[in-house]
């Protein structure tokens, strides 16, 4: 059974379970991946995974209560399951007192979205990265793909559908010790001939890293940061920054922004881009997104994601965001730096290629820390000159993307989060490169 | 739920096929109040299993919700498809392992049950909480939380082992926010309470006991000054050293790391296979251990998930490093001794080399004694923020609670105060380790790791330590 068809009757079952007075959400994930994970340019765990999950949501007058259970595709079992999860939510109603935030979609807005790909088989794939790593190369990283499946109903009669096929060869040529160049080849369209141009454009790079590693003390350089490292920038800047209940509670690391007490440049516009992005156009309340939500413009803080419960708790109107009230298809403008031009305006100092574990060092004053990795290089005029040791950064986004922005560049990368804890990610993010005259590095 | 697998498992498996499964059936259940408003309950049912088949060399894995003979049979297909396309090509030591023939159990002991007490007064505690912390109009958040997580695991392999182990694991959560003139601080009872038991660790954490104090000390916050930037002494609160543990001794110390299983994800190690035995890694008041047997901590065991037995051994001792934490698997690859420690966070993921519960043995100074040892300093607790670079060496923490230390007492309150280091040499400048009464049993509840990415629970126990000459640091732009 598709599980376009597994959906549809799970959620018939749930509606005939739902009792009078009573109104059901459903909500459905499935899963078919291939895992092939390697190290050395050898194999080291390659696997599938088929997972199918539905929570239930049981709301009786302003009591809710959800339960998840895991489907087999089997449908007496499924059936069972079913029938328990029902049960257990509506048990739960039992202790539970008036919620005041309630909030679910009664105006049923059905949709579908489907998008099918034609993906390598097991054989394939693993012969292609073996070609990729041979020749002497050290390959490590993971290659992740199948169709992933949302599907929303409820008892009002509301239907949404997003299914996608997709891959995502995410993977590190190693030179020695922490020197490496990352690359990445996602999408759709599975192509030998494009894995191979990425592969070659990356072992390129690789070759510069053979060069005597220069350590820098700790101070102020020009820096170039490319899309991927900005990507870091934004995934950690965004867990907490947009959501109305950060706003609101005054958690948001662009607080000085939203106090008028910092600025960023107003080159630097960002903006929530459902329409563009990859994730489902619809959440676990049944709400639909819109196109786009705009986050900062001009440099200025624009609109909060707003989730339903928020949108009733601090009286606001909801815009489709998930419970934490993050951007999953985020777009940032680009500006005018043409990209091969970006090593002769950088001149001299830093070229990140990526940035890791990023946090705050003051979240207040949105000052942020994080460290290079991977292929971060020493430029002089205009050219690299060799592969940098290991820096931590300290400094502020009013710095970076405010005081001391240089230029965006004009074209961006779209990157399709590689991430999977628990599920594949559908996050994606549309992102330039960054030039910034002074980037503080602390040790 | 697991009842019927042993059976189903038998006629599913077709003759000379060497495999495994490993499946689970776990119960999530989350009650929270936020500002005083009851979230709507959440349970979470997780029911699964992961085939692992090993064929000519080869090795490979499918996962399914169908526990069924004929789901069981399309899993280990599946499986052994990956075998067929992967033989030849593992990685050195990695496709004809075997598969354990241990037999065993394992399961959490609980003083209360989790479910003798009724959701009611779950929720109704967790009201009481949240309402004691709203003490002032600059309290702009609050909530109290409970996740309770009963995990029943079953390995069968076709060597004839069968391992039954029974996990239940609590997490209080309680935090308070306060906000005034651009200063916004929270206080919490932190990310490291987590542990095995039942209802009695609510009060084994202090969550009955907490919110006034941490409403209290929120607001302190707001209007302390910004931490100073010096290096001097700093006392680490049992909460905070959880997790400089976890980051600086535990992922450099994992095996499939110093192997390189992780440089695309979560990073190397500075630590090099030839540094086992003679590495010093600390000052002699360092001993780390590996302790799956500690009764309440968050990742206790009998087992772990290839079905190796697990049992206390020492990392680190007086200083000196000993062995990773490797399991039997990575031992084999790199002729290295190790610990039980692979482990998966799920029936859908495959085990890697994981911290389980990583400790630091108590030494003999009382907290007094470790305060009155220092002339200038601080004393930092309850993590917020925390970053170390993919090598484990460049590290910075960010904590909630700092509170300078003159003349061996603890006086003035300061904000934002972070510290940063670098791993090798850190632990060398221990020069004093709490003993017993400064001894905290927790853990991390989302250690991040592998790919597919896995977040999984771990354990660290550990008294207050004391360092000296660390580079501190506050907030400002």
């Amino acid at each position: 059974m598709s599980f376009r068809d597994h959906f549809a009757e799970a959620a018939a079952t749930v509606e005939g379970l739902t009792r009078g007075g009573e109104i059901s959400l459903t909500n459905y994930y499935a899963e078919r991946s291939d895992f092939f994970r390697f190290n050395k340019s050898a194999v080291r765990q390659p696997g599938s995974v088929t997972d199918i999950e539905v929570t239930v949501d049981v709301i009786a007058g302003r009591r809710r209560a959800s339960t998840s259970v895991r489907l087999t595709g089997t449908k007496e079992e499924d059936q069972t399951r079913l029938e328990r999860a029902v049960g257990d939510a509506r048990a739960a109603l039992a202790s539970a007192p008036d919620d005041p935030h309630l909030a679910f979609n009664d105006k049923p807005q059905s949709s579908e979205r489907v998008s099918r790909a034609a993906l390598p088989s097991k054989d394939q794939i693993v012969d292609a990265v073996m070609r990729s790593g041979s020749g002497g190369r050290d390959m490590v990283g993971i290659y992740a793909a199948g169709r992933i499946a949302y599907g929303f109903a409820n008892s009002l009669g509301q239907r949404n559908w997003h299914e996608s096929d997709s891959f995502n060869l995410d993977w590190c040529f190693y030179h020695a010790a922490d020197k490496a160049v990352k690359a990445n080849y996602a999408g759709v369209e599975w192509s030998d001939a494009e894995l191979d141009r990425i592969a070659g454009d990356a072992g390129k790079t690789l070759a510069l890293l053979s060069r005597p590693a220069k350590t820098i003390s700790p101070g102020g350089y020009r820096a170039y940061l490319t899309p991927a490292a900005l990507h870091e920038i934004w995934g950690w800047l965004t867990w907490g920054a947009f959501g109305l209940a950060n706003h609101r509670t005054r958690a948001t690391p662009f607080l000085r922004s939203i106090d008028g007490t910092g600025a960023l440049d107003p080159r630097v516009s960002l903006k929530e881009n459902t329409a563009e992005g990859i994730a489902p156009g619809f959440q676990s309340d049944g709400f639909v997104r819109p196109p786009q939500v705009a986050l900062i413009s001009g440099g200025a803080y624009a609109d909060c994601l707003v989730s339903p419960r928020s949108a009733v708790e601090y009286g606001a109107e909801t815009n489709g965001a998930n419970d934490g009230e993050q951007p999953q298809s985020l777009d940032m403008a680009g500006g005018t730096l043409r990209r091969d031009q970006a090593l002769k305006e950088l001149g001299a100092g830093v070229y990140i290629s990526n940035l890791w574990y990023m946090n705050y060092s003051d979240r207040n004053n949105g000052r942020v820390t994080g460290l290079t990795r991977f292929a971060t290089m020493w430029v002089e005029n205009g050219e690299i000159v060799a592969p940098l040791n290991v820096m931590r950064l300290d400094d502020a986004i009013y710095r970076f993307f405010g005081s001391e922005l240089a230029a965006l560049t004009a074209d961006r990368d779209f990157i399709i989060d590689p991430a999977s804890y628990g599920r594949r990610s559908v996050d994606s993010f549309r992102l330039p490169g960054a030039l910034v005259n002074d980037f503080r590095f602390t040790l | 739920m697991l009842e019927s697998l042993e059976r189903a498992f038998a006629d599913a498996v077709p003759a000379r096929t060497e495999c495994s499964v490993r499946a689970e059936h776990s119960i999530e259940e989350n009650f929270a109040v936020r500002r005083n408003a009851a979230e709507p309950q959440r349970r979470r049912v997780n029911t699964g299993a992961m085939v692992t088949v090993e064929r000519n060399g080869g090795s490979g894995y499918a996962a399914t919700t169908d526990l069924s003979v004929p789901g069981l049979r399309r899993a280990i297909e599946e499986a052994s498809a990956w075998a067929e396309a992967s033989a030849g090509r593992m990685v050195a030591g990695l496709g004809a392992n075997g598969f354990t023939s241990a037999q065993g159990s394992y399961r959490t002991h609980e003083k209360r049950r989790w479910t003798d007490v009724p959701a009611a007064e779950k929720l109704a505690l967790l009201a009481d909480l949240s309402r004691r912390m709203k003490t002032d109009e600059r309290i702009v958040d609050w909530a109290a939380g409970l996740n309770h997580t009963h995990t029943e695991n079953l390995l069968l392999t076709t060597a004839g082992g069968r391992i039954h182990q029974e996990a239940k694991v609590v997490v209080p959560a309680l935090f308070a926010v306060a906000s005034a003139h651009g200063q916004t601080q929270r206080r919490s009872l932190g990310d490291s309470r987590i542990g095995q038991g039942g209802i009695e660790l609510l009060d084994e954490m202090g969550m009955r006991d907490a919110p006034e104090r941490l409403a209290r000390e929120a607001l302190l916050l707001v209007e302390a000054p910004e931490c100073l930037d010096a290096a001097m002494d700093v006392i680490i609160g049992p909460d905070q050293m959880v997790l400089q543990i976890h980051e600086s001794i535990g992922h450099p110390l994992e095996l499939d790391r110093i192997l390189g299983d992780e440089r695309n994800y979560a990073g190397t190690s500075f630590v090099t296979p030839d540094m086992f035995g003679t590495y010093r890694y600390g000052s002699d008041l360092l001993n780390v251990t590996f302790d799956p047997a500690q009764a309440t901590e968050a990742a206790s065991y009998a087992f772990d998930d290839e079905g190796t037995e697990a049992r206390k051994e020492f990392l680190i001792r007086e200083g000196i490093l000993q062995r990773p934490m490797g399991s039997a698997s990575s031992q084999r690859r790199a002729n290295l001794p190790g610990v039980a420690n692979s482990r998966a966070c799920a029936w859908n993921r495959p085990p890697m080399d994981r911290m389980a519960n990583l400790n630091i043995e108590p030494g003999r100074a009382t907290f007094a004694d470790l305060v009155g040892q220092v002339e200038r300093g601080i004393y930092v607790e309850t993590n917020f923020a925390w970053s170390i670079d993919d090598s484990r060496n460049k590290f910075q923490f960010g904590c909630e609670w700092g509170q300078l230390i003159e003349n061996g007492r603890l006086t003035k309150v300061v904000r934002n105060p972070n510290y940063r280091g670098i791993s090798s040499r850190f632990w060398r400048s221990l020069k004093g380790v709490g003993s017993t009464d400064t001894y905290v049993v927790g853990g991390a509840t989302m250690c991040g790791k592998g790919e597919p990415n896995q977040a999984i629970r771990v354990g660290h126990a550990t008294p207050a330590c004391l360092f000296a000459d660390v580079e501190v640091f506050g907030g400002g732009q």
